[in-house]
């Protein structure tokens, strides 16, 4: 089962990232200052797309769980956001925290269910609850308008300046994502973190050392679940517009897709992974309608020649050196 | 009576189909461990080879005959070229990579015959219908039915009483041994994989008149044909024929009566099962 799973990044190489990761990170904040109101946005999805991403990743990475439904969670989020803001009249301040929260809830729920499966099954599971959502938000027209989805929703204010900026809505996002991976990393680092990753590598024998594994999975599948949800939910507020897509299979395909073309179980990787896809579905969708062909040719190479995404072919270079 | 009796023939016409998609799903998944992924992407296939052929030769007959050995082709040459190299790894390289291959075949479509929704003619021999026990029958959906009932006989026996059926039992029992006792695996796993997409693919092409022709009809198909091999079982044959027939079934009825709650009825079916009886109803194997 492990060979296929990137190491945990050495000391020497987590130095070597955090050079790029400054770099990264002294670009992002002048992006929207070099860039106009397009290219602020396409960053801006990015960053959304990231948080995503990064959550997938403590699930199938760091936990050894391939789930096929991430994009319940962050549907969820996106819905919650959408309601609580047009139904509810919420301050959509407080839909943020609802998206978490509802995403949150639903993974535990949902979690309680797929945590006693392994392998295939996991993934089925995931994938059947999923549709469930799926269907529910297709079907359910009086209160998320079907398969038309329900929008009209204003961007909000941030402390008296309106969010309609692309360039406050980009640094709401850059906040969310720096948050988001400060929290996970910390997640990781903690000793919950560690026996995830060690009931990746041998479940029966965390078990036997006392672990209650299914209790570790269950954290891991809520807790990415709320992040998929804060992911959802921003990214409904940046469009003002949620639609069942935001639940759909090919959906929760893309998310693994940006893991697997970050690197599994890199964390920083799949985040990458989410830029790559971002930038590259926006390239090619400028130049030729084949975009899934592109998708999927990308796909595939990354299975049979890449396996370890992004993360590892930069990584492996630099041990080359 | 007669609304009760309709709508059971159309639960077991679409029972029938599922079943040809998921027979080879369930028994690709027994020999090879790998959940197929562009196994809906082969019943579209084959739908959209099926169209052409009709177009071609005029004939519905001629496009079943025609339609499925592109898709075999095709399925051969991504099981040697691509997924055999991914044997040694573990399965989840291998249901991504079929994922991937789905992204391809949807854009091949979409390029080779655009985005509308085609519907196959239903031959001429077919087209008028029964009235039995003061129900209505449209011919074609009686001969889909026979047709399938007939197809999972055949498929039975060829598993359970021939020789080549024997090898692939004794592949999904155990692929090592198989392998040590001088079974040639590769090409059993060759043969398998281009059998099931054929069978996916004629499945395609006689559903065409019943479920229309179009670019996403592949997760349309293929969602259900999972709900399918869970509930009845991965690997095996009678749980997919069991299974589909309950699927088809509760989803047509759930349509039917309660049209609101149908499409979960489906996946509560399966989330039921899977909680249950984690390994199906005629599974033997702890799924990994």
């Amino acid at each position: 089962m492990k060979p296929a799973f990137a190491p945990m990044p050495t000391a020497e190489v987590s130095r070597k990232f955090a050079a790029f990761e400054f770099s990264a990170l002294l670009l992002a904040l002048a992006w929207p200052f070099v860039s106009d109101a397009y290219g602020t946005g396409l960053i801006t999805e990015v960053l959304i797309f990231a948080i995503v991403a990064m959550s997938l990743d403590l699930l199938m990475g760091y936990g050894g769980l391939v789930s096929f439904g991430h994009a319940a969670f962050f549907g969820v989020g996106a819905y919650a956001m959408v309601l609580g803001s047009i139904k509810l009249g919420l301050s959509p301040w407080f839909g943020l925290m609802t998206g978490v929260a509802a995403s949150g809830l639903a993974a535990a729920l949902i979690g309680f269910f797929c945590v006693r499966m392994t392998g295939v099954a996991f993934f089925m599971v995931t994938l059947a609850f999923a549709q469930l959502l799926y269907s529910g938000a297709v079907k359910w027209r009086w209160l998320t308008g079907g398969s038309d989805g329900i929008g009209g929703m204003p961007r909000p204010h941030l402390f008296g300046l309106s969010l309609a900026d692309p360039a406050l809505m980009y640094f709401l996002s850059l906040a969310a994502f720096l948050m988001s991976l400060g929290l996970l990393r910390v997640i990781l680092r903690s000793s919950f973190g560690h026996a995830l990753v060690g009931m990746r590598e041998n479940e029966t024998r965390l078990r036997a050392l006392g672990f209650a594994t299914g209790r570790l999975k269950l954290l891991a599948f809520t807790l990415a679940g709320a992040f998929a949800g804060l992911s959802g939910a921003l990214y409904a507020m940046y469009n003002g517009f949620v639609s069942p897509d935001a639940l759909s299979f090919g959906l929760s395909g893309t998310f693994l897709l940006m893991v697997v073309l970050g690197g599994v179980g890199t964390l920083v990787g799949p985040a990458i992974g989410a830029t790559v896809f971002m930038l590259m579905k926006h390239f090619v969708s400028s130049q030729t309608e084949h975009w899934l062909l592109v998708v999927g040719i990308v796909f595939v190479c990354c299975v049979m020649f890449f396996r370890k995404g992004i993360y590892g072919l930069v990584n492996n270079r630099r041990q080359g050196e | 009576m007669d609304l009760f009796l309709s709508q059971l023939v159309n639960g077991l016409v679409y029972g029938v189909l599922l079943f040809l998609l998921a027979s080879g799903l369930s028994i690709i998944f027994g020999l090879m461990g790998v959940v197929n992924l562009a196994h809906g992407s082969f019943f579209m296939l084959g739908a959209f080879f099926g169209l052409s052929a009709v177009k071609w030769t005029g004939s519905f007959w001629y496009a079943m005959l025609l339609a499925p050995i592109p898709v075999a082709l095709i399925a051969a040459l991504m099981e040697v070229l691509f997924l055999r190299r991914l044997y040694g790894r573990q399965k989840l390289d291998q249901v991504l990579l079929t994922f991937g291959f789905s992204f391809i075949f949807t854009d091949l479509v979409e390029w080779g015959w655009g985005k509308d929704t085609f519907s196959i003619a239903e031959p001429p021999s077919l087209e008028d219908s029964f009235a039995i026990l003061g129900g209505f029958f449209p011919s074609f959906r009686l001969a889909v039915l026979a047709f399938g009932l007939i197809t999972a006989l055949l498929l039975w026996i060829l598993i359970d009483r021939t020789r080549a059926g024997a090898m692939v039992r004794a592949g999904v029992d155990d692929g090592a041994t198989a392998m040590a006792i001088g079974l040639n695996v590769p090409l059993l796993l060759t043969t398998t994989f281009a059998s099931g997409a054929a069978l996916a693919a004629l499945a395609g092409v006689v559903a065409g008149p019943i479920l229309g022709v179009y670019s996403g009809v592949d997760v349309e198909v293929l969602i259900p044909a999972f709900i399918v091999i869970v509930v009845g079982g991965m690997g095996s044959l009678k749980g997919a024929f069991v299974g589909s027939l309950l699927i088809g079934i509760t989803d047509t009825f759930g349509k039917a009566y309660l049209p609101e709650m149908a499409m979960f009825l489906t996946y509560m079916t399966m989330i039921f099962v899977l909680l249950a009886r984690p390994s199906g109803l005629f599974g033997q194997a702890q799924i990994r």
